[in-house]
């Protein structure tokens, strides 16, 4: 137990470290290219006075290792913009405060939240379970017309880009045989029905970019594994083979799929801005994308910030797992 | 222990076995000569990717006139709407602008993840600890989402094609370094690498000369297979809007102006489309075809 506890613990202290790089880097990059966040807030007509003044109260006149100190004392404390009535105060965790939407970047995240991970866990368990079963049965089928008809489509899914599925579906599903709607987002407790109808154009277009690369590994790993010693011993015992393979083979097959799969959620809301874009979407690549257009600097920090916890946190739950599925890996 | 097969026998022995891996370099070579001769084409064509021809559009709706999307004798690929400007001279540039940060990204992810893992792999110690675990940091960074945000960031001043290169190329290389110090790791303990190492020869010299030419097979493997990615990435990038600034032509910015069209234009997306599409496909069975081929323990697997 107390191995474990130590497992965790050393995990989560990875984890913050990698946090605090990825703040750091950011906050570098960001701060010491040329552009003057203030400049953009000062509103016209831009004295030089009102800049100076604006550059104070957000901070930008100070050197940049105080603004990052200031960023990181903000998330545990708290932080407070000017003084008086005037005053903007962003309470802990305080990930920056956006000046041009007079916002706290943790409460426009938390509003777009739900659009975002009804995309992503929808997609991913559809990807999940036609990656996993399509490779298990390509393998056990391994060289029939199936398996090569599923092989060469897995080819063209992991060739095709996101935005032109996602736009070919469009047009397919949306227009051509008007079965789906082609855009826009029903909250889930509005209407159940409403949230899966809109929704399902971009669970299939993410899930079937995202499942031809999990039948490609599925597959290989299942012919590997099937190979194996113990696979014949189970069957020289005389298991049927469902038990042979949904039990003996499928476990060790799940490994790197569990790893891949940690990886491909945490680093998925780089797609999900993607699909956001393509199917008009207000989830978190929509904030993006519109703070792009504003320049607005604190926001696309805490943004990048929070794709790089998603990551970091999808990566630490797959290690946790490893040790469920994979008691070989508990011991170190 | 099989026969070393040296890596330009072996590319020929799968272009004369593996028909998909034929398919993708036909399809590459196709691609790259109407990039290298986009200048020729659109010149035969006598089209350009900058001219507006408002003479080519209906003028009730803005949109091409005529047939799928305005394909005619004078527009080979149609128009775009509303401007008008010739979408063949587009696609065959926006060739050249893929290609060129392609091949230049995979060009700057190579040589630092070679250098990288080969000098960790080699050296061993706590120079290959801290490789590893900045390695790993990488592959933990949000890249995409900080793409997007420093083309925010970055002044127009910084020429956008650099600036693409230096960014896609960076953060590939964790990937490349991750084979290149596994298979350092395994040719450090071979005679010949020793041999030389106690003749006296240096860590660059054993590089140049022991580990390189043994590393080239896993390096065109994972360079190759990392190209499509790259590709996908500048095009994701532009369609996005924060990665190749109009008026350079770009698939990926095309396939973006298409979205408001998809619907009575659906040609607009279709041409790009498939031009990125079959970039991407293209080398992604190459690379499959070149890891059956100079790999053999991945060997027959269909």
């Amino acid at each position: 137990m107390t191995r474990a506890l130590r497992f965790v613990g050393i995990r989560l202290a990875g984890m913050l470290v990698v946090l605090l790089i990825v703040a750091f880097c950011t906050y570098v990059v960001f701060y010491l290219v040329p552009s003057d966040p203030a400049q953009l807030s000062c509103g016209r007509p831009c004295t030089p006075e009102n800049l100076t003044a604006a550059r104070q109260f957000m901070g930008f006149d100070e050197p940049w290792w105080r603004q990052f100190l200031h960023f990181l004392t903000g998330i545990v404390t708290g932080r407070t913009w000017g003084s008086g009535p005037t005053a903007i105060h962003c309470p802990a965790p305080c990930f920056g405060y956006s000046f041009q939407q007079n916002a706290t970047v943790v409460d426009l995240i938390g509003q777009r939240l739900p659009v975002t991970f009804s995309i992503a866990i929808g997609a991913a368990v559809i990807w999940l379970v036609v990656g996993i079963s399509g490779g298990v049965l390509t393998a056990l089928r391994r060289g029939t017309f199936f398996d090569r008809f599923m092989m060469i489509g897995s080819v063209f899914g992991v060739s095709a880009p996101a935005y032109l599925i996602g736009l070919l579906g469009i047009l397919v599903f949306g227009f051509t045989l008007d079965m789906v709607p082609v855009g826009g987002y029903v909250p889930l407790t509005q209407s159940p029905v409403g949230w899966a109808w809109h929704l399902v154009l971009p669970w299939l277009v993410l899930a079937f970019l995202h499942a031809a690369v999990y039948i490609r590994l599925t597959r290989s790993q299942m012919l590997d594994v099937l190979n194996e010693d113990y696979i014949r011993t189970a069957r020289a015992k005389g298991l049927t083979e469902r038990k042979v393979i949904g039990k003996h083979a499928l476990r060790n097959v799940l490994l790197p799929v569990a790893t891949i799969f940690g990886m491909d959620l945490g680093s998925l809301l780089g797609g999900i801005v993607i699909t956001e874009r393509v199917f008009g979407m207000p989830g978190i690549g929509r904030l993006i994308i519109d703070a792009v257009g504003q320049h607005d600097l604190p926001l696309l920090l805490g943004t990048t910030l929070f794709a790089a916890f998603l990551i970091v946190l999808a990566n630490a739950v797959v290690d946790l797992c490893y040790g469920v599925l994979d008691p070989r890996a508990r011991l170190t | 222990m099989s026969p070393a097969r040296s890596v330009p026998s072996a590319i020929l022995r799968m272009l004369r076995t593996d028909r998909w891996a034929l398919g993708g370099v036909v399809a590459i070579v196709l691609l790259g000569v109407v990039a290298a001769a986009a200048n020729l084409l659109t010149a035969i064509e006598g089209q350009d990717p900058f001219t507006y021809h408002n003479e080519a559009l209906d003028h009730a709706t803005g949109r091409p006139a005529g047939t799928l999307g305005g394909v005619s004798g004078a527009h080979w690929f149609g128009v775009e709407p509303l401007t008008g400007r010739d979408v063949f001279a587009i696609v065959a540039f926006g060739a050249r602008t893929s290609f060129l940060i392609g091949l230049a990204a995979t060009l700057v992810s190579v040589v630092l993840g070679v250098l990288l893992g080969a000098s960790a792999g080699y050296l061993g110690g706590w120079y290959d600890r801290a490789v590893v675990w900045t390695a790993d940091v990488f592959l933990g960074f949000p890249y995409l989402v900080f793409m997007i945000a420093l083309g925010a960031v970055v002044p127009a001043s910084v020429p956008r094609p650099l600036l693409l290169v230096v960014v896609i190329g960076f953060f590939g290389w964790p990937s490349i370094a991750r084979i290149v110090r596994s298979q350092t790791l395994t040719l450090k303990k071979r005679n010949f690498v020793s041999a030389a190492r106690a003749l006296g020869a240096g860590p660059w010299h054993v590089f140049r000369v022991e580990l390189l030419p043994n590393l080239w097979a896993p390096i065109i493997i994972v360079a190759t297979l990392s190209i499509p990615g790259k590709i996908g990435l500048e095009a994701a990038l532009s369609f996005l809007g924060v990665g190749m600034p109009p008026p350079t032509p770009s698939w990926g910015r095309s396939i973006s102006g298409a979205i408001d069209w998809v619907r009575t234009d659906p040609m607009l997306l279709i041409f790009p489309g498939l031009a990125l599409f079959l970039a991407t496909w293209g080398f992604n069975v190459f690379g499959d075809g070149l890891r059956d081929a100079l790999d053999p323990r991945t060997e027959v697997r269909r």
